[in-house]
């Protein structure tokens, strides 16, 4: 099972956290500072295994990102590792060539794609055309919702006029 | 596709004004970025919440600003602070009818509420409505909230509905309907035990994906309880081969492989029904050697199909043909360069070893390897792999490796993991005493308190019993080396608390006992330990109860007891000591020097640790004193239940008993029923439980008074007086030390009771003659070749080592390295990791980087921008390889070119004058934007490619400078694709 997840930048910066098991607030800081203090002090050609705590912690790096879950003491770790590449695909996919922007502003979107993707610690869905699909259902009942948008676009109108 | 991107492109960056928030929360998220230190981030978030706190409750806020505060209550949250605030605010948006509204309040509190949180009940009834939705992605939000925040007691309002939704005609709602049954399960496996059928039902839906999903819960059903699900082992096994022979749905491909994610939980599963059943193993052999044999080994996930194999392989009734395969992989992976194969190699090694240890013996070069490898981790896992094989022939030197690797580390869980693990191979394994004692010293020395205190319990009573064989020399041979080895040790600096409280036992106990050392060198040695850690009361307790052994054991075998003048000025000393336990101790001990050697030897008997203490709890013994006095006119004793009209100390004591366990305020009148029951229970056990267990611990001290009246015939009235005092200071404080003090004179009162035993005088223990043979090992195993020769004590004979070593490398096929490297090479992940050391990416805040060029230089930048967007030029980056070493220093150059031109420009790149650039972004929206800009990210709208793009990122750097987020061009980081 996948305890937490968590998105941090080079800098120790939280990009994101999910966390399926309980952790109170004043854990959950205790924990990121631990784990981004091991992880980001690592070599580039070490294992993506850091063992913690009894539990083991996968992260991967992605340009100046590190993505980390956190799993049991038997779980696959190299299976975790491509949950991970799994996850970033279909954030790559959604919003086309993902990067930490994309993230730092849209985080609540990156969360509703972590939850079609994990569910209560499990991976749920394996498939990227399902996630993909959900996620775009659920994308444009929120479209039609939102009118005033666009200021973007209004203006790439007129500058093309 | 196409479309999805388009949407997400547009929801992400085109529509609602850039990113989809206000202004003010964009400014929010930029000054966070720019934050140079954790202390300023802290102010800025804090002075945010202030503004949420004051802006939250304000009436008739519009829906879309309230879902941006839940938004940027979650931004707070996520940054480690409280925004309990605002949690209410979160649970009335999910009562909203608007989906999006709806899906921001569910999303909130699924990120802010844990399952035993009190708003939960809120939320209950809106799940309740919403499972009954028909839309089925109300119904998919509202699933998603139940498998988060459901708990036990609120699993029957949803349960019905939710069991209904596993017929729902939509695949994802009947997938996160099992996840949340699965949930449910976790939680309280009573509530959903008799819809465990369901599970089963499902495992046959059309849809890959739920059946997927099945497969959790029944991997736990499965762990629990085998035998019930024997009849599946068909089923799954014929799932995997459909997997395996292609015939589930494209989308279910990951990097070539067919539905790799699926595949690994099938054969967990087979790994446990296969377990010691022949029989269900046989049905999988095939399938599994299939898979074997297609797996794509150049593949990260490939491999990780196959590591699930060889668990599966080792886990099943074995098959040799299977192991064969499975050794192979194994070979693979520990030959193989990249240090996750590596990591996943020795675990596999490790499961493999229990069915055929030789195969640990092929690789025992590469094993060494991965011991003497930098990464941390990775020698975890050796020592991991060790600590499985370890025999009594190679126990001296992995306990001997384990304990260098100890030495060095900082990390306490692992430290405490690994001596523990050290201590149990040398119980277990120990080839002599005196190699058991050094381990144990050396472990104690440097693990120090980190050890348990049960080991050290452990340790004195296997001094004191020796190692249970009838062999009495080979005992007192055993006391006398730890003796010797502990009054060499005793002088050196910063000893762990633990060791010394076990060297003081030890000293106490056995310190006289051959006769070599005499009574006034040890208790001299004693009372520098005690001079020495004048602040551990604890060890000063154990020192001052060995002394009076010491003095006992002399006045009993009929010596003059000369107490050192340092030894009496430590006992004057801690007579006055702020701890009664101290005192008391050092009392008793003044009391017993002046009795007769009669009367020592029945209180104080020597070697008696081991013998059964009989405890008379009636006090009979008391009988006729209690008889004299009441003749005397004394009030007669009423037993405390028989007190009725006093209120005194009984009430506070049970009372205080109670709050004592149960860890101050008392909930109960307030709670549920329900919870109450096991509440009032709790102390009940607790204290029951404390009472058997010989660890010093905060709650003992009840019985440690019983224990001490016993021995030490000070009157009753004295102890009660003090139980009274103890109890008033738990009551007011937490237990504090006086108790745990008072512990250690429990757990060194038991050994009061002695029984006598000859005294062996004469040692024949050579310590020199030890320490040669120890440091013969050592250097056995260290001189050149060092490698084979560790590896030769480790996996076996030197001869057959060497003669193994040379043959597993001609086993190595010359070519495989290579071309495990060069496939490798053609993974992104390895790329990006190949990429970065020669391009080191440059930081997001970091200062400095001597890319900027200072003033404005007169290239117009916008010609730049189009020259790059050419289409040839294009055409050239499309090749994805290329793109992270070589395109993407242009755009930095690109960035970084840029001059201050114009107003508005100069405006946009203060970094570039000022340097202050360790911005994620500078500069605020500016009115005045450039149409330039604008044209660059319309001309290209519609045509994305996949992949790490450079039109992308113009598109995203020109989007962004519009909204005001500039990058500084030493933050070309954050708009590098996550996959390039």
């Amino acid at each position: 099972m996948i305890h937490f997840v968590l998105l941090i930048s080079r800098q120790g910066k939280v990009r994101l956290t999910k966390w399926y098991s309980p952790y109170s607030q004043k854990e959950r800081t205790k924990v990121i500072r631990e784990l981004s203090g091991v992880i980001l002090s690592r070599g580039p050609k070490l294992c993506n295994f850091v063992e913690w705590r009894g539990y083991k912690v996968v992260y991967k790096r992605y340009a100046s990102l590190y993505f980390c879950m956190c799993i049991d003491q038997d779980d696959n770790e190299l299976e975790v590792l491509e949950i991970i590449h799994h996850y970033v695909e279909i954030l790559d996919r959604y919003f086309g060539s993902v990067c930490e922007l994309d993230l730092i502003f849209n985080f609540h979107k990156a969360y509703y794609i972590l939850d079609e993707l994990l569910i209560a610690g499990e991976l749920q869905e394996s498939s990227k055309k399902t996630v993909a699909r959900l996620i775009a259902a659920q994308d444009s009942l929120v479209e039609s919702a939102k009118e005033q948008a666009s200021s973007i676009s209004n203006i790439i109108a007129q500058a093309t006029k | 596709m196409e479309q999805l991107k388009t949407i997400g492109r547009e929801l992400a960056m085109g529509s609602q004004g850039g990113f989809g928030q206000s202004k003010e929360f964009l400014d929010l998220v930029k000054s966070i970025g720019e934050a140079r230190s954790k202390a300023e981030e802290d102010r800025i978030v804090l002075s945010e919440i202030e503004t949420l706190k004051r802006r939250i409750v304000e009436p008739d806020i519009p829906r879309r600003k309230m879902k941006e505060y839940i938004i940027r209550l979650v931004y707070v949250e996520m940054l480690g602070h409280d925004a309990s605030f605002g949690y209410i605010h979160a649970v009335k948006m999910t009562h909203n009818d608007n989906l999006l509204l709806k899906r921001t309040g569910y999303l909130a509190v699924t990120l802010f509420l844990n399952e035993d949180h009190d708003l939960i009940i809120l939320i209950v009834n809106t799940i309740q409505k919403d499972l009954k939705s028909d839309n089925y992605l109300i119904v998919c939000a509202a699933l998603n909230v139940v498998c988060k925040l459901i708990n036990e007691e609120t699993i029957p309002a949803v349960l019905p509905q939710v069991v209904e939704l596993l017929g729902h005609s939509k695949e994802a709602v009947r997938k996160k309907a099992i996840m949340a049954l699965h949930r449910f399960y976790q939680k309280s496996p009573s509530s959903v035990s008799h819809l465990v059928s369901n599970f089963r039902k499902r495992l046959c839906d059309n849809d890959p994906g739920v059946m997927g999903a099945t497969l959790c819960p029944l991997f736990d059903l499965i762990t629990i309880d085998v035998n019930s699900y024997k009849d599946l082992v068909v089923s799954f096994v014929s799932i995997l081969k459909q997997i395996a022979e292609r015939r589930l749905p494209k989308s279910y491909d990951y990097h070539q492989m067919p539905a790799p994610f699926i595949q690994i939980k099938l054969l967990k599963i087979l790994a446990l029904l296969g377990s010691g059943d022949k029989q269900a193993s046989e049905h999988m052999y095939t399938v599994v050697g299939d898979i074997f044999r297609k797996c794509d080994s150049s593949s990260n996930i490939g491999n990780a199909v196959l590591y699930e194999c060889i668990s599966c392989v080792s886990a099943i009734y074995p098959n040799a043909k299977l192991l064969e395969a499975a050794a192979d992989v194994i070979a693979r992976f520990l030959k193989s360069d990249s240090h996750n194969l590596k990591y996943m190699g020795i675990d596999a090694l490790g499961r493999l070893i229990k069915l055929s240890p030789e195969v640990a013996e092929q690789h025992q070069l590469a094993v060494i390897d991965c011991l003497e490898d930098p990464d941390d981790t990775l020698k975890r896992k050796t020592f991991e792999l060790l600590y499985k094989m370890t025999k009594s022939s190679n126990v001296e030197v992995i306990v001997d490796r384990m304990i260098d690797y100890m030495i060095n580390i900082n990390d306490n869980h692992y430290k405490t993991e690994i001596a523990s693990r050290c201590v149990e191979l040398a119980e277990q394994f120990a080839p002599s005493n005196h190699w058991f004692i050094q381990t144990m010293n050396r472990v104690f020395e440097h693990a120090g308190d980190l050890v348990k205190s049960k080991v050290a319990h452990n340790l004195m009573r296997l001094i004191a019993e020796g190692f249970g064989e009838e062999d009495d020399t080979a005992d007192s041979q055993l006391r006398s080396s730890a003796v010797e080895s502990y009054l060499r040790i005793i002088g050196e600096p910063k000893l762990p608390s633990l060791f010394l409280q076990v060297i003081c036992w030890v000293l106490g106990e056995y310190g006289t006992a051959d006769g070599k050392f005499s009574a006034s060198y040890v208790t001299g040695k004693l009372c520098d330990v005690a001079d020495a850690y004048s602040n551990d009361e604890i060890v000063k307790s154990y020192a001052v109860t060995a002394l009076m052994k010491l003095f006992v054991f002399e006045i009993a075998a009929g010596r003059k007891v000369d107490i050192l003048p340092e030894c009496q000025s430590l006992i004057e000393e801690l007579s006055a000591s702020h701890s009664t336990d101290l005192q008391q101790r050092v009392y008793e001990l003044q009391a017993i020097i002046g009795l007769d050697a009669h009367a020592v030897e029945c209180i104080l008997p020597s070697d008696a640790s081991c013998e059964d203490i009989e405890i008379d709890k009636n006090l009979s013994f008391l009988n006729d004193y209690v008889q004299q006095s009441l003749e005397k006119g004394a009030q007669p004793y009423i037993p405390e239940s028989e007190r009725s009209g006093m209120l005194d100390i009984s009430n506070f004591r049970s009372q205080d008993q109670h709050e004592a366990s149960t860890h101050g305020l008392r909930f109960e009148a307030y709670e549920l029923p329900k919870p109450s029951v096991p509440s009032r229970t709790t102390p009940v056990s607790l204290a029951s439980s404390t009472e058997l267990v010989p660890v010093p611990e905060p709650s003992y001290h009840r019985e440690v008074q019983q224990a001490a009246t016993v021995p030490s015939s000070s009157d009753t009235g004295s102890s009660e007086v003090k139980l009274r005092l103890d109890g008033v200071q738990k009551k007011w404080g937490r237990p504090t030390y006086s108790s745990s003090a008072a512990s250690t004179s429990n757990s060194s009162s038991q050994n009061t009771v002695y029984e006598v035993t000859p005294v062996d005088g004469s040692s024949n223990v050579n310590s020199k003659a030890r320490e040669a043979s120890y440091d013969l090992k050592k250097t056995q195993v260290e001189i050149s070749p060092e490698k084979q020769k560790l590896a030769a004590s480790l996996f076996g004979g030197t001869s057959k080592s060497e003669r193994r070593a040379s043959s597993t490398g001609h086993k190595v096929p010359k070519g495989s390295s290579h071309v495990l490297k060069s496939t490798a090479g053609s993974t992104t992940d390895v790329l990006v990791e190949k990429t970065t050391p020669v391009q080191p990416p440059p930081d997001l805040l970091d200062l400095g980087e001597p890319t900027l060029k200072d003033g404005p230089s007169s290239v117009d930048p916008f010609k730049q921008l189009e020259e790059l967007l050419d289409p040839t030029q294009l055409g050239s980056s499309a090749n994805p390889g290329i793109v992270g070493s070589t395109s993407a220093p242009d755009i930095m150059q690109l960035y970084s070119d840029k001059p201050a031109s114009g107003q508005s420009g100069g405006f946009m790149y203060p970094s570039s004058s000022n340097r202050s650039d360790d911005n994620l972004v500078s500069g605020l929206a500016n009115a005045t934007t450039d149409s330039a800009h604008n044209i660059t990210a319309a001309a290209h709208p519609s045509q994305f490619s996949k992949g790490p793009n450079l039109k992308d990122s113009l598109e995203k750097d020109a989007l962004v400078r519009q909204m005001g987020v500039t990058p500084s061009s030493q933050n070309p980081n954050l708009f590098k694709d996550l996959l390039g």
